[in-house]
């Protein structure tokens, strides 16, 4: 291969260039068919319990409760899922969100408690969810018995790694110059950070938050142990003391029942629950732009 | 390894004379201000010492800074440097890339407090009280010595918020609005935003953005506002409008500038510092410390001579 160039020569591809185009092409090719297969695995999900879910749906089934072994509607669950995921939420994100400002502004670059606490986290996030539910069960259930607040502790638990690894990461993309220029003008670092810092980083914390709580509203294993029994003819609006009738468990038990009836139920759940996860999502970036624009951004 | 010396067509024996010349240079700035410390009636002994004009005694000290070496880890950043910034001054701080005058401009107001392996020897005295003593808490240090950086930084907030959130924060909330209004004018930028300051501060430009930073600053009213080349990101038009603003402004603040740029100094700046990299020990030196027209037209020194009339890298 000579290194001098042909001048004359017109400027179509010439020598190992095309090779490299066509190993160009191909590399790009695989790409977008693996982004492909990813996409349409989430669409063939979808689409089946769409399917298999919307012929149970009804305005009943979402506003009623249960009749016998599988009839009437899954109200309660619906309700008792929320306030699950809703006290879960108010645990793990204050606590994540912390956990982040404090490895993120606070923690000193070589600080050992920081590195610490950052391989805790992504051991916690690693432990198995049937894990989390033996100890809150230990913690909570032996001697108290069930309860949906057990629930949503054990549920924390699964959220708080998330939310406390997304923030974290949204936290470095903040300009160190913003918390530079905080602190030039003389105001503690505390109020920097409640005032510029977090606002900056909303976006991507109430991503994370998202995230963690599509994940937690799914999460079985936990639930079968710490908020199994409950009556689901009964719609529970507090979750302290006794059991709370949940989608998870709800889908599990009906789908067991090896009745024709109580199957369609459990896709008919599982279907709501994807809306109820798409429904949270929407609402919170909602919430988010509007926030954004009250900010001026 | 490019010692600033070699840029010159100078041979070898006459580099070391002018090394053996600089060298004097830096005692003669050590020993001035010792006599000074001896002396403990500090202002008045200012007339004692020869080689500062006369006009320096009736100025009122806000910055004695005492031999002040700063380190990062074991390397010596900026090296021995002793001199007087005086009040409703510009004092600017010139020198090549590399020299530690934002160093020694940020450890003012301890800014540099955050960067691991920081240390400073020697003394800062801030209107007599030592900056970094025991009991000084920098948050405190900040409130009155203001700084404004290279890169304008407003919050990702509306412009009102922007120059509203440190008074806010600092408990200054009666007359906000008039305050805000205040700070924008004396930025110079009220007329250009006065119908928008609820937008947001990123959709100004760079020029705009950086007399927010000044605005911002200036809220809060300080004793001191450093400006770590507050120009050097703009362009010119939006350069002459930072400096004509920094002239209105020394009748009430004191203004230390860090500029990469000669005539800029020499436009606004009452008194010039001029760092140099020794280029023996790698360490950021004050060279010379004088009134900008000295410094500009009869510098004591032959590096600042070579550096003001371009003969330097």
């Amino acid at each position: 291969m000579s290194a001098i160039v042909d001048a004359a020569a017109p400027l179509t591809p010439s020598g190992n260039l095309r090779r490299r185009l066509f190993v160009s092409q191909l590399v790009s090719g695989a790409s977008i068919l693996a982004s492909f297969v990813a996409v349409a695995v989430l669409a063939l999900v979808t689409y089946d319990v769409a399917k298999q879910g919307a012929s149970a749906l009804s305005w009943n089934f979402i506003t009623h409760n249960p009749v016998g072994l599988a009839g009437g509607g899954i109200a309660s669950a619906i309700i008792g899922s929320t306030l699950i995921i809703i006290f879960a939420t108010l645990i793990a994100l204050p606590v994540g969100v912390l956990t982040a400002v404090y490895l993120t502004e606070y923690a000193k670059p070589t600080s050992r408690l920081a590195r610490a606490l950052r391989t805790a986290l992504d051991l916690l996030q690693g432990v198995p969810t049937i894990v989390v539910g033996l100890f809150v069960f230990g913690l909570m259930v032996v001697g108290h018995g069930e309860s949906g607040f057990a629930g949503s502790v054990a549920l924390s638990i699964v959220m708080l790694p998330l939310v406390a690894r997304s923030s974290q990461e949204v936290l470095l993309l903040v300009p160190g110059t913003l918390r530079e220029a905080a602190d030039a003008l003389g105001v503690a670092r505390w109020r920097a950070i409640l005032t510029v810092v977090l606002p900056a980083a909303a976006g991507g914390i109430v991503t994370g938050a998202i995230l963690a709580v599509a994940r937690a509203a799914g999460e079985t294993a936990p639930l079968l142990l710490v908020d199994s029994l409950a009556n689901p003819t009964q719609t529970q609006l507090l979750i302290f003391g006794h059991g709370v009738p949940n989608i998870p468990v709800l889908i599990y038990t009906a789908s067991n029942l090896g009745i024709p009836e109580a199957q369609a139920r459990a896709w008919g759940a599982a279907f709501v629950l994807l809306g109820l996860i798409l429904i949270a999502n929407i609402g919170a970036r909602l919430a988010l732009a509007r926030y954004r624009a009250r900010l001026g951004q | 390894m490019r010692a600033p010396e070699a840029d010159t067509p100078a041979e070898r024996t006459e580099s070391q004379t002018r090394r053996t010349e600089s060298q004097t240079g830096r005692t003669e700035s050590q020993v001035r201000p010792r006599l000074l410390i001896r002396d403990e009636s500090g202002r008045a002994a200012t007339t004692e010492v020869p080689a500062v004009p006369a006009p320096t005694a009736a100025r009122e000290t806000v910055f004695d800074v005492r031999d002040v070496s700063v380190f990062y880890g074991a390397k010596r950043a900026v090296g021995w440097t002793t001199l007087r910034i005086y009040r409703h001054l510009i004092t600017a701080v010139i020198g090549p890339s590399g020299c530690g005058k934002s160093t020694f401009l940020r450890s003012l107001n301890r800014m540099n407090d955050a960067i691991p392996g920081f240390k400073l020897e020697g003394q800062i005295l801030y209107h007599g009280h030592d900056v970094y003593g025991g009991g000084v808490n920098r948050v405190e240090v900040r409130r009155r010595i203001g700084m404004v950086f290279q890169k304008p930084n407003p919050f990702p907030k509306s412009i009102f918020d922007n120059v509203a959130w440190a008074p806010r924060n600092l408990g200054m909330k009666s007359g906000l609005s008039e305050r805000v209004e205040r700070a924008l004018r004396d930025a110079a930028l009220w007329d250009e935003v006065k119908d928008r300051l609820k937008e947001s501060a990123l959709g100004l430009s760079g020029g705009q953005q950086q007399r927010l930073c000044i605005a911002r600053a200036i809220a809060v009213e300080p004793d001191v506002v450093l400006l770590d080349e507050p120009a050097s990101a703009l362009d010119p038009i939006a350069t002459a409008s930072i400096e004509e603003l920094m002239l209105n402004l020394k009748h009430r603040y004191t203004i230390v500038i860090v500029t990469h740029n000669m005539q800029q100094a020499a436009r606004v700046a009452d008194r010039t510092a001029f760092f140099t990299l020794d280029p023996a020990e790698r360490v950021g030196t004050l060279v010379e410390y004088d009134d900008t027209r000295t410094i500009f037209n009869r510098p004591r020194d032959t590096r600042t001579r070579d550096y003001v009339t371009g003969q330097f890298g």
